[in-house]
């Protein structure tokens, strides 16, 4: 008995529980200083950059990275691609976490955290674009609660409810695409407003246009990345259809990536053209736009149509992961690095150790919550008493 | 070489040339792109 005892705790405290556990009481700490000293405590912001990494990584990356969730349900509800049905799951767990993650770090940015629902309850801005994109966070969330639901009621055992909830899906997907179509675009669109901000490079009248395309391979991408961590880690939780459908996914998702990755290449060359920005590409900027455009959208793409002829699952993995850390310094680029480019350097920003910190805590978070949910909930494997097929 | 543009007309003559250049290209270019991705797919 007791050296059950001892067995259970080694393996609770293994090296990655260990550093999750320093990471949450680190962000418990910084959460604490922040909501007591304030904002001028823990960040570097200021006048000029009042956006700091808390928008750029946490908001902007967090809801372009959790488009895989509209991106599979639309894929397997809208255009009947039965054969993802297994990847919808996980990637509306994926996007609920995300969406939630970006909701919880906006308490963190915003002044006066308890009025977050004012502009939807007490006075509504409509001709505001945050307030499109702020209403559109609300309603998707909800959605992706709702579209979740499932999964924890087969877990709980309550069949009837779920039986009502499931009947919802289509009606679910078509408004998750509606949605996701509205504010993917509109978080582009902010930036339209700054244009002696912006860099010329990453400014453009395109911009909504640009967010939204680049969310759906930001999307796919991520469900083949979180479905490699899953095989990786949580193999043990997949159920036979779920090990067999993967690489069908896999390589489904790397093809349409490469191909609207190829689109996204040609209107972003276009929109250099018509506002004939070329000049710039000879400068540092160039360079930086270039690694950006060329290391991180042609080359994955490129690498997930090779991956897709040649049936190659490791090329297909490099380009999902190297799809993702584009998405991040393309959104990164246009609200932070870009942004305020004229400054003179003391007065540009750069995020402080805590804000950081404060982001590393809200993705463990999420690494957690995704852990402890797929661990228990039918997410990986389908339910046996709820089998489809 | 740097173009000269006096007016707003003719820089927008001068970028759209370039432009419907480049969407030409692009308009071969994706769909040649769409059957090198399914070339395989035949066999």
């Amino acid at each position: 008995m007791a050296v059950e005892k001892t067995q259970s705790n080694t393996q609770k405290f293994t090296a990655t529980n260990v550093i999750i556990g320093i990471i949450l009481v680190v962000g418990a700490i910084l959460t604490i200083l922040r909501f007591t000293k304030g904002l001028g405590a823990v960040t570097n912001l200021d006048n000029n950059n009042p956006w700091g990494i808390w928008i750029g990584f946490d908001l902007l990356c967090g809801v372009a990275l959790a488009a895989g969730g509209y991106v599979t349900s639309a894929a397997c509800y809208v255009f009947g691609l039965k054969r993802y049905h297994s990847a919808v799951r996980p990637a509306i767990l994926t996007a609920f976490l995300g969406y939630a993650l970006v909701v919880f770090a906006l308490h963190y940015d915003v002044g006066r955290p308890w009025r977050l629902p004012y502009p939807i309850f007490v006075s509504q801005g409509t001709s505001s674009l945050l307030f499109e994109v702020g209403l559109c966070v609300f309603l998707y969330l909800t959605v992706l609660f709702i579209e979740f639901t499932p999964a924890a009621f087969e877990w709980l055992g309550l069949k009837k409810i779920r039986q009502i909830v499931v009947k919802l899906t289509l009606v679910l997907t078509i408004f998750g695409v509606v949605l996701s179509t509205l504010h993917q675009s509109s978080l582009g669109a902010l930036f339209m407003i700054a244009p002696s901000k912006l860099h010329p490079l990453w400014y453009s009248g395109y911009l909504p246009v640009y967010f939204f395309i680049s969310s759906m391979f930001a999307g796919m991408s991520m469900v083949i990345f979180e479905s490699t961590l899953a095989h990786r880690y949580l193999s043990h939780k997949m159920d036979h259809a779920h090990h067999e459908e993967s690489h069908g996914v896999a390589f489904g998702f790397a093809k349409a990536a490469s191909f609207i990755m190829m689109g996204y290449l040609a209107i972003k060359i276009v929109g250099l053209s018509i506002d004939n920005n070329w000049n710039y590409l000879a400068t540092g900027w160039g360079l930086w736009f270039l690694i950006e455009l060329v290391g991180f959208v042609a080359f994955p793409a490129i690498l997930f149509a090779m991956g897709f002829r040649e049936k190659n699952l490791m090329f297909v993995r490099i380009a999902a992961v190297l799809t993702v850390l584009g998405i991040v310094l393309n959104r990164l680029n246009i609200s932070i690095i870009a942004f305020n480019y004229h400054l003179p350097s003391a007065d540009r920003y750069f995020p402080s150790l805590m804000e950081i910190g404060t982001s590393v805590f809200i993705v463990t978070i999420g690494i957690v919550v995704y852990r402890f949910v797929a661990t228990r909930m039918p997410v990986l494997y389908e339910h046996p008493d709820y089998k489809t097929h | 070489m740097e173009t000269i543009m006096y007016t707003l007309h003719d820089f927008m003559t001068h970028t759209k040339n370039i432009t419907y250049l480049i969407m030409g290209g692009i308009l071969i270019f994706l769909p040649l792109f769409w059957l090198f991705l399914n070339e395989r797919e035949k066999d």
